[in-house]
């Protein structure tokens, strides 16, 4: 585990040294560079995210359709939103990692022997994070379509199961998009903060390694804010990429750009939905 | 049990002295944010061209990621890293770019019977936004602003990373000594705080609306 002490910088390597660092083409290729580590960054990102959408869209589908549990969803996605994800890291890197006795890398990803054990714990707090925004969103999309529509659809003949999936999903989808975006950037945000675990890399790990020379002209600050630079991006990436999507995926009947203004959408107990907390 | 009480005995003042500043970033950022918020989402109501740039700009400042953002403002600020105002000034952002759209969708959301029926009772158009539209939307600022000060608090700890001290230095402990006893002790007390805040609002909302408990009454 990396050590935190460093002498508190007053000349900082200026800022213009970072356009020198990023303008390096090798400190982007090569088998410790951005690009390798934007590499991880993702995978971990994507893993974490698919997970996620597994357990949470039908968790919020049944609980939307039932509209039963709905006081669990809600205290739950609350109740998680208080945990600093740091100190979930943290704790699950020091108390899970040694129970863990894999001592697989993870080829391609992290070729070091014994990453696994602290992979997995990273990747459990990565889809915890996840879960919510996505969870609560697709419940509260669920809750939001017209009942008229439901009633519609069951009046048809649909079952409860083709309601489901032929009427609330895609009905939902605008929200069950914006919850989605909302996990992507949370988890690229914690993802950075996952560096702290020995090993794993990623893009947070110019900045935790970073910190312990950060007078260094070259791998010090200048490093710490062009690697910062490079998730900013990425994560931006994501969000307009995921914007792309939505607009293909959600009908152009429902997403209301015919309309000329959206209404607020909030969820039942209050709390505004689609304001999810994206930076970690 | 008795083992995070020990530790907590053991540190009492270095804890006590990373929840004041804990407490005085999420508290002193939030209400800072909101100051600022206040008039950009009215502007971003009032004025509907100005929405779209608004919002989107707000939703560009919510993709940073905190640590990012706590490491580039020592350069952009001239401060120094330790400085413990560059996760004030992050922590504001951050609040702005969330109440910037609940504000001014608050604003626009309230409905404009009731706005006409207070021109129609002599009310000049400033007293019409502080004494209708501001009190109306509070129940919704409210709401985005709850949101605000739990993220907040649990956003602080990251700062750790970059050495600022406070109350995610039990976290930065935990891992050095790999003891899990402060690292919980540290998720506990910031869930608490976060909770606390939390709490307080609501509490504030609660006692700026008296109405809708009237409403309820009836």
């Amino acid at each position: 585990m990396s050590a935190l002490t460093f002498v508190a910088a007053s000349d900082l390597p200026p800022l213009s040294q970072v356009t020198v660092w990023l303008n390096d083409p090798s400190n982007w290729t090569g088998p410790n560079g951005l690009l390798f580590h934007l590499r991880q960054h993702v995978i971990y990102t994507v893993v974490a995210v698919v997970i996620a959408l597994i357990i949470a869209l039908p968790i919020g589908l049944l609980v939307g359709h039932t509209g039963r549990g709905a006081f669990l969803v809600g205290g739950l996605t609350n109740g998680l939103r208080a945990v600093p994800a740091l100190g979930l890291v943290v704790l699950l890197v020091v108390w899970l990692s040694p129970k863990i006795h894999l001592l697989q890398s993870v080829p391609g990803v992290v070729d070091h022997r014994g990453a696994l054990p602290y992979l997995i714990p990273v990747e459990i707090v990565l889809v915890l994070l996840a879960i919510p925004p996505i969870l609560i969103n697709t419940y509260a999309g669920v809750q939001n379509v017209d009942p008229e529509a439901r009633d519609a659809a069951k009046g048809m003949g649909m079952t409860g199961f083709q309601v489901v999936r032929k009427v609330e999903l895609p009905c939902a989808l605008p929200l069950i998009m914006s919850g989605l975006r909302s996990s992507v950037l949370q988890v690229i945000a914690t993802a950075t903060i996952a560096a702290f675990a020995p090993f794993l890399g990623g893009l947070g790990s110019y900045i935790i390694n970073g910190a312990q020379v950060i007078n260094d002209p070259h791998n010090g600050y200048p490093a710490m804010v062009g690697a910062g630079l490079v998730v900013a991006a990425l994560a931006l990436v994501a969000e307009l990429s995921l914007i792309v999507v939505q607009r293909y995926v959600v009908s152009p009947g429902i997403s209301g750009r015919f309309r000329k203004s959206k209404p607020t959408v909030q969820a039942s107990d209050g709390t505004v939905v689609g304001t999810e907390l994206a930076g970690v | 049990m008795s083992e995070l009480w020990q530790y907590f005995r053991d540190n009492q003042s270095d804890i006590a002295g990373w929840t004041w500043t804990t407490v005085w970033l999420a508290g002193g950022s939030l209400l800072v944010g909101l100051l600022i918020a206040l008039p950009l989402g009215w502007v971003a109501s009032r004025y509907r061209w100005s929405y779209p740039p608004l919002v989107t700009l707000a939703g560009l400042v919510y993709t940073i990621p905190s640590i990012v953002l706590f490491v580039t403002l020592p350069g952009l600020l001239g401060t120094r890293v330790l400085d413990p105002i560059n996760v004030g000034v992050a922590l504001t952002a951050y609040t702005v770019a969330l109440l910037v759209r609940v504000v001014a969708d608050g604003l626009t959301s309230v409905s404009g019977d009731l706005l006409e029926a207070a021109a129609a009772m002599g009310y000049t158009g400033r007293q019409r936004l502080f004494a209708v539209q501001f009190p109306i939307s509070i129940p919704v600022i409210g709401a985005g602003l709850r949101v605000a000060a739990v993220s907040n608090v649990s956003l602080i700890s990251v700062a750790s990373l970059v050495g600022v001290q406070q109350l995610g230095a039990l976290f930065v402990r935990g891992s050095q000594t790999v003891t899990l006893v402060p690292i919980v002790l540290g998720v506990i007390i910031i869930m608490l705080l976060a909770f606390a805040f939390d709490a307080v609002i609501l509490l504030g909302i609660r006692l700026m609306t008296p109405w809708q408990r009237a409403v309820r009454a009836r």
